[in-house]
């Protein structure tokens, strides 16, 4: 399987709700941190090697 | 400094052929007494070759050099004759912390399974190493060492080497029909064969020291980013032999590589690390800047390369001296078969073809292990800590943190030597991985698997019915179990998945040529072919 291109998340409003209001107190060098983990965290969700070349891969 | 160790002296004799004169020609010609050198001359004389080995010096490694040994390694010294002695000086460890500032992070356990005459993992500083295998070599009478002979140029011929050498009685001619450069990561001999060298050096440098202490650490290897200590760098710290203990400092690139090396200064860092009131001495201390390279061909006509000559990595992973006595071990039997002319030179070619693998391999772990270790972006740094700092609290990250991946042999997967697998296997057995070891017993008394291997080719029957396979010099050493010996931990079955039967071809460096279900003599002469690089003699 590859990489969900489609909408999937749920309720996308209240997911980048979260995200904002995780860094809004945040220094850029803080929330840049942050981003590094989140990226780890979400990485190791996905699992799969080719999913996550395709993901690098897109966001370059 | 140092003063745990005297280092030998080894005497200059003048040869028979310089005094004469008149060159003499040699079959086979090592450059360089380093470890690859010493192994190969004991690997080659074991295999009946009459050996030549020439060092420009006149003793053994001097300085801060390796100290973990694998069990791949001891494996092939074992064979040799010369692993015992290592094993017994030695110190074994398998447990490793990773601590990040002030906190530990994880640790980690080698987990060497139990069941294998060697452990995954000894430290034990380099000259000890050397001192043992000149030992050795000095028993040896097919083994002529001769110290303070400098290789100044060589000429290639069709059928062999011309090399001028220097001794302290001036420069004299000799000539090889094979010549094995093991003359470290600066060869002049790639020089003189025009070889490339190619791969990257890493900006930053590193301060390497050995100190003496009587202290209560464990026998352990710590390993820190970013400490209290030495804020924004990396150390080390790992245990040797005669309570000497390595140190490592990263540096970084900016640092002045001569002001770093004074005592005045690394005392301080010592104690920083180890405490204020420890009592210790400097042993030794170097500042060492990092490359990972290799040849471009491991053979150049009648030269070969091995060991750091053909690749140069980073110690992150202890793979230096590990991956060339693999080398050594790869070339030696093929070698061999091409000089008593039974097998053809092309031969030689899957050395390159096998051994540049591994070297990829090689240079691939220890490129990510320093590119995790010295990021190279503040990006990198920011995920590489972002990894040490979840690793703390979540154990998925703890697979990405990479403090050094430790040596291990690469399988030969995609060697034109192997033959290939028809139907379904389990475990970690495949053509081009090197065989496992595992218990066995003979008439009652303990042994391993490995030291009943023959130095040519083995076939291991596992519950399979064989009979004798003529393949002329290659004719391989029948091992039958229930027969030859027993397996009674059954640990041979797991490994080598046999519990339906199984028949392994083993090579003479102990890799696995091709296995089957059940046997037929003339798919056991094919693969013998096959691995041998041509038509059985
Ligand atoms: C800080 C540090 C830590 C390391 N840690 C480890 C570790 O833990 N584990 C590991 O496996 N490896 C480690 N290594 C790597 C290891 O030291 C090398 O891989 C190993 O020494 C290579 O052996 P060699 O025989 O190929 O070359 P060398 O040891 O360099 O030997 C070459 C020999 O050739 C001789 N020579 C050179 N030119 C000529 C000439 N023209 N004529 C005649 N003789 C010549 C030299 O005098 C020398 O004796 C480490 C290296 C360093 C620097």
């Amino acid at each position: 399987m590859s990489l969900i291109l489609t909408p999937n998340i749920e309720s996308p409003d209240d997911f980048y709700e979260v995200l904002t209001e995780a860094q809004r107190e945040m220094t850029d060098e803080q929330a840049n941190d942050m981003n590094a983990r989140l990226v780890l965290i979400l990485a190791n969700q996905i699992g799969s090697l080719s999913r996550l070349k395709e993901a690098v891969a897109l966001s370059q | 400094m140092l003063n745990t160790y005297d280092f030998p002296e080894f005497d200059y004799v003048q040869s028979d052929e310089q005094v004469s004169g008149t060159a003499a020609r040699h079959s086979v010609v090592i450059v360089g007494a380093g470890p690859m050198g010493l192994t190969a001359a004991l690997d080659f004389a074991a295999r009946g070759l009459k050996v030549v080995v020439l060092d420009d010096n006149n003793t053994v490694s001097v300085g801060s050099r390796a100290v973990c040994y694998a069990k791949r390694p001891l494996e092939i010294w074992d064979r040799l004759g010369v692993a015992q002695k290592m094993l017994d000086k030695g110190i074994e460890w398998k447990l490793g912390r990773v601590f990040f500032r002030d906190q530990e992070v994880y640790q980690f356990d080698l987990l060497p399974e139990d069941g294998h005459k060697i452990p995954a993992f000894i430290n034990l500083q380099q000259y000890y190493l050397e001192e043992y295998m000149v030992e050795a070599c000095n028993q040896h009478p097919s083994i002529d060492l001769r110290w303070k002979h400098k290789v100044v140029s060589l000429n290639q011929h069709d059928d062999h080497v011309e090399l001028a050498v220097e001794t302290p009685d001036g420069i004299f001619q000799m000539e090889a029909e094979w010549l094995l450069a093991c003359d470290g990561a600066n060869s002049d001999t790639r020089r003189m064969v025009g070889a490339d060298f190619t791969g990257h050096f890493f900006q930053d440098r590193f301060l390497i020291a050995d100190i003496v202490m009587k202290a209560d650490f464990p026998t352990e290897r710590w390993f820190w980013f970013d400490p209290d200590f030495h804020r924004g760098q990396s150390a080390l710290l790992h245990k040797q032999s005669d309570d000497v203990w390595r140190l490592d400092f990263q540096l970084g690139w900016d640092c002045d590589p001569e002001v770093e090396k004074r005592p005045e200064n690394i005392i301080p860092r010592v104690k920083a690390m180890i405490g204020e009131d420890v009592d210790f001495e400097l042993e030794w201390a170097s500042v060492y800047q990092f490359a990972c390279r290799r040849i471009d061909d491991f053979r150049f006509g009648r030269v070969l390369f091995a060991g750091d000559a053909a690749h140069q990595v980073s110690p992150f992973g202890a793979r230096g001296a590990n991956t060339g006595v693999q080398d050594i071990d790869n070339l030696s039997w093929k070698l061999a078969a091409v000089i008593r002319g039974e097998a053809p030179v092309a031969l030689l070619d899957t050395y390159n073809t096998e051994r540049a693998f591994a070297a990829d391999d090689n240079l691939m772990n220890s490129t990510r292990s320093t590119d995790f270790i010295t990021p190279k972006n503040s990006a990198s740094k920011r995920f590489r800590n972002a990894v040490l700092d979840l690793a703390k609290k979540a154990k998925f990250a703890q697979p990405l943190v990479n403090s050094g991946r430790l040596s291990t042999p690469t399988p030969y997967v995609d060697s034109p030597l192997n033959t290939d697998d028809a139907g379904d296997w389990a475990g970690q057995m495949r053509p081009g991985t090197c065989a496992a070891d595992a218990p066995i017993s003979k008439g009652g008394k303990p042994g391993w698997l490995l030291e009943e291997l023959s130095d040519g080719f083995s076939l291991l029957a596992l519950g399979v019915d064989v009979v004798p396979v003529d393949a002329g010099v290659f004719t391989p050493k029948l091992l039958s179990l229930g027969k030859d010996f027993e397996d009674d931990e059954g640990l041979i079955s797991q490994r080598y998945d046999a519990s339906e039967g199984a028949l392994y071809l083993i090579r003479p460096d102990q890799h696995i040529a091709a296995r089957w279900r059940s046997f037929d003599a003339g798919a056991v002469k094919a693969a013998i072919s096959k691995a041998t690089g041509g038509p059985n003699k």
